[in-house]
């Protein structure tokens, strides 16, 4: 029989060396985007038009519609996902209701983008008649990330402690009013963090954004004029082979953007543990 | 109080929305949707419009050509762009200007020896009949076929002229001109073809029948992989929309599309 | 500021409760409506059985496409699987908390990079890698799996650790209390004790890789074949979806959404199994 340590050697070994794999794997797509796209990113590729299709010039407008629809996705699922979480942890038992309301939800979690970009398409753009338009593409994103707020806010609910409530409605606070002023205010960093993850996603996104918000490269004018997010930019730019590098520049800004809301999501994390645990 | 704020500010962002929404209404909006081909033109042609009618809006939609066929019967765009060499049965009823014309080059890459192909040579490659290069005086290596997704306007076009094509099971499919373009770029193998107005020296163009793409052989009639781009309206064009197609069609838009590659119609 | 009584907010919330079923609801109405009646027009037979897709001829068979997903995401398994297990294992075993505190996120960033920057770096790196040293066409369903492997190893990764996390102290303390290595710990006690939650990352990894798209069509090939062969090129149904909905109209658009239904109903069996077996993981513990 081979001695039992020694296994544990080859194992601990063997699992460190995948660890550092992943960490490797994260550190080259990184590295790689970066290294190519940062020096053709300045101020004015971030503040210019695009020209001759985003061979030249900035992308300006695509970061306006890229803030544009998250920000307004994020509006409007944000009210509906919070609700669903403060009304499933606060205003009701678990019973069958909460069990359906929650399996509708990881049902919609479950759902793959391009399913949300069809439904987009034929609800919003075609039946409801609202064409590729921020209107049509951000109600879309607004469906598909409603289920993550609604975990990540029912969790940073659960966590507030029984004993706040208790203080609040002892001062003769109403439920609502202990909502409202105890209980949301407490569990405020983790909303904003399934917040911020939601916002991650749907800056990410392209299959939904192309079916309902269309490819259009100019600075909207309205909620019903198309748009382009900097995902849809950096696509067409990299798959019709435009200009690769005004595509990894894009890639760049892109990229920073997803760690800037990932480090900020992480530090209001370690604000809410040490808070909980505090 | 902090929910007050954010209530607020959704209500503040509501009505910026729509206030930003009545201004867009002052303007005079067009909207165009259809070929992924014609797309750059148009984008470019509208930018030029817009730059010399700062008072009209113009919003350019890609799709593909059925695309654009659908939007203008439905009302979604005020024209439609359509690359086809043969317009569908629901066109019949649309007006359609023939705006420019577009010379289909096959291409392969440049480590690739072989030059020139025959129509049959290329309907054989795209039936699978011929898989190898060795069979065209090439290396021995097999062929990487490249096409276009169903429905495309330049794959329609493309096997309505050199016809009898049941495209090959094994061929890599890709989604526009641009992607074949860097597909055939990345693999010494590959053949695929594209749009005429969008070569460049990654890719090698090959003559078919001994003669090359190019403007002179395209207007002589020489050149066979050719096919017109339309511009379709739903009933007679109204004066926005009017004023835009006679500005494609002018002495000016026409050097535009020639300018960057196109054939211009007339 | 009394301007909603309790009651009235009390209601308010229950509608907005049901935002996410309604949501659910009319998703699966309005796909339904537009892909169901096309597929008992062409027969189930005829839909799901063949593989020969020549939608301006008029054939509609997507078998090749059903094969081409379970190909891709059993290859995106086979890649992330052991990557996403040995790294939970060893942040969760053997570093110190504040190590894993730091390596965890990350990890996790792999989950919030765009699809489409994974796509690329596929096309442009991987795919040629492939196509130089193994042969094919590089876009393939090998390049695919790799791609796909990495998107979906920081789910299983997050969910194992968790998972291995909430083991309680007592099975790890019997364990050592008769003499095991703390390897032989892991493996014959924890792991055990964790397996239906290491189960359900899995299979909610397994519903990323298959609802997958943008990378997917970026560097699978999209041929439409039975492949023989993990260097073929493949069509997995979110990339058929995708691809031709731009110049879809009529029947073949219906075919479309047809196949959205398909991927609908896979995604369904999995997120029911995953359902199952988080729950089961509840009960244990």
């Amino acid at each position: 029989m081979i001695n039992p340590r020694f296994t544990q050697v080859i194992a601990v070994l063997l699992l460190a060396l995948a660890t550092l794999f992943t960490l490797a794997i994260l550190v080259f797509i990184i590295g790689f985007i970066l290294s190519k796209g940062l020096a053709h990113v300045d101020i004015d590729f971030i503040l210019s038009n695009p020209e001759d299709m985003g061979r030249a010039g900035g992308i300006y407008p695509t970061i306006i519609g890229t803030l544009i629809l998250s920000t307004l996705s994020i509006l409007i699922a944000a009210p509906f996902g919070i609700g669903t979480a403060v009304f499933l942890t606060e205003y009701t038992r678990e019973s069958r209701v909460t069990r359906i309301i929650r399996f509708g939800a990881d049902c919609l979690a479950g759902i793959p983008s391009i399913i949300f970009g069809l439904f987009g398409f034929i609800f919003f753009v075609t039946t409801l008649g609202m064409s590729w338009s921020i209107l049509s593409g951000s109600l879309t994103l607004a469906f598909m990330i409603l289920p993550t707020i609604i975990r990540t806010s029912e969790e940073a609910i659960k966590s507030v402690p029984y004993a706040y409530r208790d203080v609040s409605f002892s001062l003769g606070a109403t439920l609502w009013q202990t909502v409202r002023k105890v209980v949301l205010p407490n569990a405020l960093p983790g909303i904003l963090t399934g917040i911020m993850l939601s916002l991650g996603r749907s800056i990410g996104e392209t299959a939904v954004v192309i079916f309902t918000a269309g490819s259009s490269l100019r600075t909207p004018q309205s909620l019903f004029d198309s748009i382009r997010t900097m995902s849809v930019h950096f696509y067409i730019l990299a798959r019709e082979g435009l200009s690769n590098e005004k595509a990894y520049a894009t890639a760049t800004v892109l990229i920073i953007s997803i760690l800037a809301i990932n480090l900020i999501s992480y530090w209001l994390m370690i604000r809410f543990i040490s808070k909980r645990s505090g | 109080m902090k929910l007050k704020i954010v209530i607020k500010v959704i209500i503040f962002a509501i009505i910026a929305g729509f206030s930003l929404q009545a201004c867009g209404k002052n303007k005079l909006s067009i909207t165009v949707a259809g070929s992924t081909a014609f797309q750059p033109f148009a984008e470019k042609l509208a930018g030029l419009y817009m730059a010399e009618k700062p008072n009209t809006h113009i919003t350019i939609q890609g799709g593909g050509s059925a695309v654009g066929i659908q939007s203008v019967l439905s009302g979604a765009a005020n024209i439609g762009m359509a690359d086809l060499v043969q317009l569908p049965p629901e066109a019949k009823d649309l007006n359609s200007y023939i705006v420019a014309r577009d010379g289909i080059v096959m291409i392969v890459n440049p480590k690739n020896s072989v030059k020139n192909l025959e129509v049959s040579q290329i309907r054989d490659i795209y039936n699978g009949k011929i898989k190898n290069w060795k069979e065209l005086g090439g290396n021995d290596h097999k062929i990487n076929v490249v096409s276009r997704e169903a429905g495309s306007g330049t794959r329609s076009s493309y096997e309505a002229i050199i016809q009898n094509i049941t495209l090959v099971k094994e061929a890599i499919i890709q989604d526009s001109n641009g992607t074949v373009r860097e597909t055939v770029a990345n693999d010494a193998n590959a053949i695929g073809y594209i749009s005429h107005g969008i070569i460049n020296d990654k890719i090698k163009a090959l003559t078919i029948n001994g003669v090359s793409c190019t403007t002179e052989e395209i207007v002589n009639k020489k050149y066979m992989l050719v096919r017109p781009i339309f511009l379709l309206t739903k009933g007679a064009p109204q004066d926005r929309v009017k004023a835009f197609i006679d500005y494609v069609l002018s002495k000016n838009g026409q050097d535009i599309i020639k300018a960057n590659g196109l054939i211009p119609a007339i | 500021m009394k301007i909603f009584g309790e009651n009235s907010i009390k209601n308010l919330l229950i509608v907005i409760a049901f935002s996410a079923l309604t949501a659910l609801f009319l998703i699966l109405a309005f796909i339904l409506l537009e892909g169901l009646p096309f597929i008992f027009n062409i027969g189930i037979k005829n839909f799901l059985l063949s593989s020969d897709w020549q939608p301006m001829a008029g054939k509609y068979g997507i078998f090749a496409m059903i094969v081409g997903s379970l190909w891709v995401t059993l290859g995106a398994i086979i890649v992330g699987v052991p990557l996403g297990l040995a790294g939970a294992i060893f942040l969760a075993e053997f570093l110190p908390r504040w190590m894993m505190r730091i390596i965890k996120p990350a990890i996790e960033l792999l989950a919030g990079i765009p699809s489409v920057v994974y796509g690329f770096i596929g096309v442009m790196v991987l795919a040629p890698l492939i196509r130089d040293y193994i042969g094919g066409p590089g876009l393939s369903i090998m390049a695919a799996s790799i791609i796909l492997g990495i998107m979906i190893l920081p789910t299983i990764l997050s969910i194992s650790i968790d998972s291995i996390k909430a083991v309680p102290q007592s099975y790890r303390e019997g364990a050592f209390s008769l003499g095991a290595t703390h390897w032989q710990t892991i493996h014959m006690a924890t792991l055990p004790a964790a397996k239906s939650g290491i189960i359900a990352g899995i299979i909610l990894g397994l519903g990323r890789a298959i609802g997958e798209t943008m990378a997917v069509i970026m560097v699978a090939g999209n041929a439409v074949i039975l492949p023989g062969s993990p260097l073929d090129s493949v069509r997995t149904l979110t990339a058929n979806i995708a691809l031709e909905m731009g110049y879809a109209t009529g029947m073949h658009r219906q075919a479309l959404f047809a196949t959205g239904v398909v991927l609908l109903l896979i995604i369904m069996v999995l997120n029911y199994a995953a359902t199952i077996s988080i729950r089961n993981m509840n009960r244990k513990v």
